[in-house]
């Protein structure tokens, strides 16, 4: 009865990746990527970004679609475009934020909505909607041996320069004001920090899309609020929960043939709803719940 | 501690696009000096403090410090109270200009921002997140942050603002404290009486520096209405000034 039940559990939760090699590099893509994507979408959070991660994976598209229409479904070839697009992008958000005084929102969805038709309109000139909706939503079961490399790459790129960057980057976003007055290069930091969030929306791309990319980095991230006290705390946190989701999104997509980007997405939104229902900071259970107060 | 000029303005005009924020001021800070800045709203008390910290570059004259033993303390409004970090944190990043980005902070140093803590009245506050501080708490790591910079020049934008009256008191100790070092202290203040009773120098701007001085020869009651009529004054007409240096 037992051993029964063991094989029921390994049969659910094992042998989708013992037996199918798309299985495997799958879920190595999105464990590197839920590695790397998510400190970072706590660091956009905390500075009040997050639509900026938004914008960038979609401003990444026209420049995805031109690598596209010089060498078709190329991961390099996409990967250069996307990235010299989501370079421009940020740059250019960036000046939009310094112009504006922080009050950028409109500007930034008037950019990504700008940079999502013209991808759209490019790619369509050339493909079908297979390819169409395959770039804009991904497909994590179809990751390559050259796209498992790049999002590997990219995280532990994206890793090493956390560990080197981390305390410019806390201080740059808890004090700005601070950080110019002990000349703390904290604008050098930040466009570093902005180029990694490219890096990442490009290695999300590979297996989300361009619509579905910052799933992976932001939504663990608004989840971990609710779970910690610390910047590393969060960062932790939100890795995670970006792991877990993947795993558990890959077999739901599996088992119940589900388009495996937004089942890994929407894995993480629950969890969020979770986090924000019965997390232990400032979570709403936690409010309803009347504890007796300290003594001091 | 103090060393050096001081803090010297010469001709100095710092502006907001074209308009002026401070007008053609000229003076000096000396080293070890405790000074108020007093004058009303919108009269560059602000943009002055951030001038001297180099956040604000000149627009004509001649601005001179020290700097790099310069700690600038900004109005608190500014900060993301809800941003979690821990009060020792805050704290420990008073090392920057000692450990910069990288360097991993050494027991000393650690035990340097404790005792800082414990100075201002938080012992036992280390790994208290800065959210769940009162305003006048924050004030208080702040002024922590300040005591481990150790900077030999000091700037405080509106420190004694939204916090209680203890508080005050204890961080005003605190200014005397750094003043009996030798260190030179500029400090912009509304409080007229805590200037008269505290601060042994004022200066009154108003764009235009009004008076500059002792204290009790600044505040006069004429000095003071000449700032406020200077401050209400705002021409939308305003031509080129003709006193510029061509």
């Amino acid at each position: 009865m037992l051993h029964l039940a063991w094989d029921a559990l390994g049969n659910t939760l094992w042998a989708p990746f013992a037996e199918f090699g798309f299985m495997r590099r799958a879920l190595v893509g999105c464990l590197a990527l839920s590695l790397a994507a998510p400190p970072l979408g706590v660091f956009l959070m905390l500075r009040r970004m997050s639509l900026t991660a938004d914008v960038l994976a979609h401003g990444i598209l026209p420049g995805i679609a031109i690598g596209f229409l010089v060498a078709g479904l190329s991961v390099t070839a996409m990967s250069l475009g996307g990235l010299a697009a989501g370079l421009i992008v940020g740059v250019g958000a960036g000046a939009i934020s310094r112009a504006t005084g922080g009050r950028e929102d409109a500007a930034l969805a008037a950019l990504y909505l700008v940079a999502l038709a013209l991808g759209v309109t490019l790619i369509s000139t050339r493909a079908g909607s297979v390819e169409l909706s395959h770039l804009l939503f991904g497909s994590v079961l179809g990751v390559d041996d050259t796209a498992l490399f790049l999002m590997a790459g990219i995280a532990s790129l994206t890793l090493l320069a956390l560990a080197f960057a981390w305390r410019p980057l806390v201080l740059e976003c808890f004090d700005p004001g601070f950080a110019a007055a002990v000349r703390a290069r904290g604008g050098a930091w930040h466009m570093l920090f902005l180029v990694l969030v490219v890096l990442n929306v490009l290695a999300a791309f590979q297996a989300l899309g361009t619509l579905m990319a910052v799933g992976l980095m932001m939504l663990p991230a608004v989840a971990a609020r609710y779970w910690g006290r610390s910047v590393g705390g969060l960062a932790y946190a939100a890795a995670g929960i970006a792991m877990f989701s993947s795993v558990v999104g890959l077999l739901l997509s599996y088992h119940y043939d589900l388009p495996s980007g937004p089942a890994i997405v929407l894995v993480a939104g629950g969890i969020w709803v979770l986090s924000v229902l019965a997390g232990p900071v400032d979570g709403l259970f936690t409010r309803l719940f009347h504890r007796p107060h300290l003594s001091g | 501690m103090s060393r050096g000029e001081g803090i010297l303005l010469t001709d100095l005009t710092l502006t907001h696009g074209r308009r002026p924020a401070v007008h053609h001021i000229s003076g000096r800070f000396a080293p070890g000096s405790l000074t108020a800045i007093v004058g009303p709203n919108g009269a560059g008390k602000s943009t002055l403090l951030r001038a001297i910290a180099g956040l604000h570059a000149a627009q004509e004259g001649q601005l001179t410090a020290p700097r790099h033993d310069i700690a600038l303390l900004p109005q608190a409004a500014a900060l993301d109270r809800a941003f979690p970090v821990s009060c020792l944190d805050v704290v420990l990043f008073g090392h920057w200009n000692r450990a910069g980005a990288f360097r991993a902070l050494r027991p000393a140093e650690k035990q340097a921002a404790r005792a800082a803590l414990a100075a201002v009245g938080l012992e036992g506050f280390e790994r208290r997140p800065v959210g769940s501080l009162s305003a006048g708490q924050f004030q208080r790591v702040l002024f922590a942050r300040l005591l481990v910079q150790d900077a030999p020049v000091i700037l405080l934008d509106e420190p004694f603002n939204a916090v209680d009256a203890r508080t005050a008191a204890d961080l005003l100790a605190l200014v005397h404290r750094w003043h009996g070092e030798g260190r030179t202290i500029l400090a912009v203040l509304h409080d007229l009486d805590l200037v008269r009773q505290q601060f042994p120098e004022t200066l009154l701007l108003a764009r235009e520096p009004i008076a500059w001085g002792a204290t009790a020869e600044v505040l006069t009651a004429a000095n003071r209405l000449k700032a406020r009529m200077m401050a209400e004054a705002w021409d939308a007409e305003a031509e080129a000034c003709d006193r510029s240096a061509a």
